[in-house]
């Protein structure tokens, strides 16, 4: 990731279409960056994007950086190293050749490694190659469309030089692997105190958890599959619950900027998980009322199925997507606000202090709804997929009804 | 603008595709740690720690139910009591009418009794009385009668002892005699 710091244009600002959606801020924030005549420039979209995505390393400040191990898989077989062997001496990115595949790495941009060298003149450094306005920018559109074009041939290249999947542990896999760990030291020593003093009074770490695990046991798993069938979800869906909470928290501590169910393909996993369940718990009434709804006529019936069916998808997509969307959602908005000081600061000091104020204030009120977003997105989904559950296992006791 | 935006444009779907796109890598680690992980738990944590608060939440439960049976338990206890109580008081109540109207009964039954005796007492002291009179009249009259005799028999003595006196009394006394 590279933070430049210079002065920006002038440019008039509207507060409206600041304000109007996260989006937008986005890209006005973007615009303004990649519309300058200078060299170096702060891009706080490149900046946010960057936050948001995977990444190979762990960012700490400056060009200080945790590198982190790469695992690739080739038709040439296993190659692992530590990601510092793409840090060139100057900070910039090199390509890597393994002595035992013979595969040429190159880490590109998007932080995706790649047996092809990344084109460097286009798309991801806009503001680097934009520097004489307008007639810039829109050779910079060509060289877009160039990207767009390139997508296309990247598969082409990627198939002639062979296969390679990338089983690296990434920065979100490491953060997952830290709450992983720390669940199971945690919930296993609550386990033992549990198991140490039976029937008194919680101590400790038990009075931590336990108000949580009562929480989704009560609130969660009994209400939506009742008292005897919850004990059956319960396990999982307290992995989950907490699991998803405290990898929320842990995207909220500024070092290192982790973003684990800020990534799909997580929440995917989990959210596979939920219909696999789902689809494996569910009883003959549940698929029933799914293939061939009970007390419709034919053609309702021929509607409501492939209506029925897409659901099944649905519902597990949406929890994913609810997850990945609200958390990037509240880092765009955190990033946003903090990028705001520096293009402001970049144009006048003054005024990045005056902003900076206001920005400061507004982040320590949306750390604070974080804080709330982290808990209740892992609520939502864990009540959802109770839910889900409840629906798949429910007993037909309404047969009379129809 | 429209170049700006479409820079935008560009940028948003270079980063989504980075951002929304599925790693295969991360779903294999993901789904490998994620299973593994819910499994030690479910077995070493969840079903004890589930267990532990069930437990607890049946003896919490059982302990209120106990409590509330005692209560219960107490107040039947406390009811019959009462109720025990009350007999208790009716049947003192009882007996001490009994008592007194038996008193009564004896007491008049007593005074009749008393009065009766004392009646007989006086009646038949009365006639002893009476007797006893009667008696001391007699006697007292015999005494008269033979003091009376002996009297007139001393004085018959004198009198007979001279011979005038002798027959002026036989006159007399024949006169008295005829006269009565």
């Amino acid at each position: 990731m590279k933070i430049k710091l210079n002065s920006i244009p002038s440019q008039a600002f509207s507060a409206t279409r600041m304000l109007s959606s996260i989006l937008l801020v986005f890209g006005f924030l973007n615009a303004n960056a990649s519309s300058s005549s200078e060299d170096k420039v702060f891009n706080a979209g490149e900046m946010i994007a960057h936050h948001l995505q995977d990444a190979h390393s762990i960012h700490l400040f400056g060009h200080v950086s945790i590198p982190l191990p790469v695992i690739l898989y080739t038709d040439h077989g296993l190659d692992v190293f530590m990601s510092s062997r793409f840090w060139g001496p100057d900070h910039e990115t090199v390509p890597y050749t393994s002595a035992s595949t013979g595969h040429t790495y190159y880490l590109h941009h998007d932080e995706k490694i790649r047996l092809t060298p990344e084109h460097h003149d286009h798309a991801v450094q806009p503001a680097a190659s934009d520097s004489t306005g307008l007639s810039a920018d829109t050779n910079q559109v060509a060289q877009h469309t160039a990207v767009a074009a390139h997508g296309a041939h990247h598969a082409d290249t990627h198939e002639a030089h062979g296969t390679l999947i990338d089983f690296s542990i990434t920065k979100s896999i490491l953060g997952m692997l830290i709450i992983m760990g720390l669940m199971l030291w945690v919930f296993i020593s609550v386990a033992k105190a549990y198991n140490r003093r039976p029937g008194q009074a919680p101590k400790g770490l038990q009075n931590a958890v336990e108000p949580l695990i009562l929480f989704i046991k009560e609130e969660v798993a009994v209400p939506a599959l009742g008292k005897k069938k919850a004990l059956i979800f319960l396990p999982f869906l307290l992995t989950v619950f907490f699991f998803i909470w405290m990898c929320n928290m842990l995207g909220l501590i500024p070092l290192g900027g982790f973003n684990v169910t800020g990534t799909l393909s997580i929440t995917l996993v989990l959210a596979t998980l939920v219909f696999v369940i789902t689809s494996v718990k569910g009883n003959a009434h549940y698929w029933g009322h799914i293939f061939w709804p009970p007390g419709v006529p034919l053609f309702v019936k021929i509607i409501l199925v492939p209506i029925e069916v897409a659901s099944l998808f649905i519902k597990p997509a949406v929890l994913m997507i609810r997850l990945t969307a609200n958390i990037n959602a509240g880092h765009i908005v955190i990033l946003a606000f903090t990028s705001l000081i520096f293009i402001f600061g970049a144009k006048s000091e003054a005024v990045g202090m005056g902003v900076g104020i206001f920005a400061t204030a507004f982040l320590v009120f949306m750390y604070f709804l974080e804080l709330l977003v982290a808990f209740l997105q892992a609520y939502v989904f864990t009540l959802l997929a109770a839910l889900y559950f409840g629906d798949a296992t429910q007993e037909h006791h309404h047969e009379e009804h129809h | 603008m429209t170049i700006r935006g479409h820079d935008f444009y560009i940028l948003i779907q270079h980063h989504m595709k980075a951002l929304l796109g599925v790693d295969w890598g991360i779903v294999f680690w993901t789904g490998t740690a994620f299973l593994i992980v819910f499994f030690l738990l479910k077995k070493f944590a969840w079903s004890s720690i589930l267990k532990a608060l069930e437990e607890r939440a049946q003896g919490i439960e059982n302990a209120l139910n106990e409590a509330e049976n005692a209560k219960k338990e107490m107040a039947k206890l406390k009811a019959g009591n009462e109720a025990l109580l009350r007999e208790a008081r009716e049947e003192r109540d009882v007996i001490l009418r009994e008592a007194k109207s038996m008193k009564d009964a004896i007491v008049s039954e007593a005074k009749n009794k008393a009065q009766e005796e004392s009646a007989r007492l006086l009646e038949s002291a009365r006639l002893e009385i009476e007797n006893q009179k009667k008696a001391a009249i007699t006697e007292l009259k015999n005494y008269v009668a033979n003091l009376s005799i002996d009297v007139a028999e001393n004085v018959l003595r004198e009198k007979l002892s001279d011979a005038d006196k002798q027959s002026a009394l036989n006159n007399k006394l024949l006169s008295d005699i005829s006269k009565n």
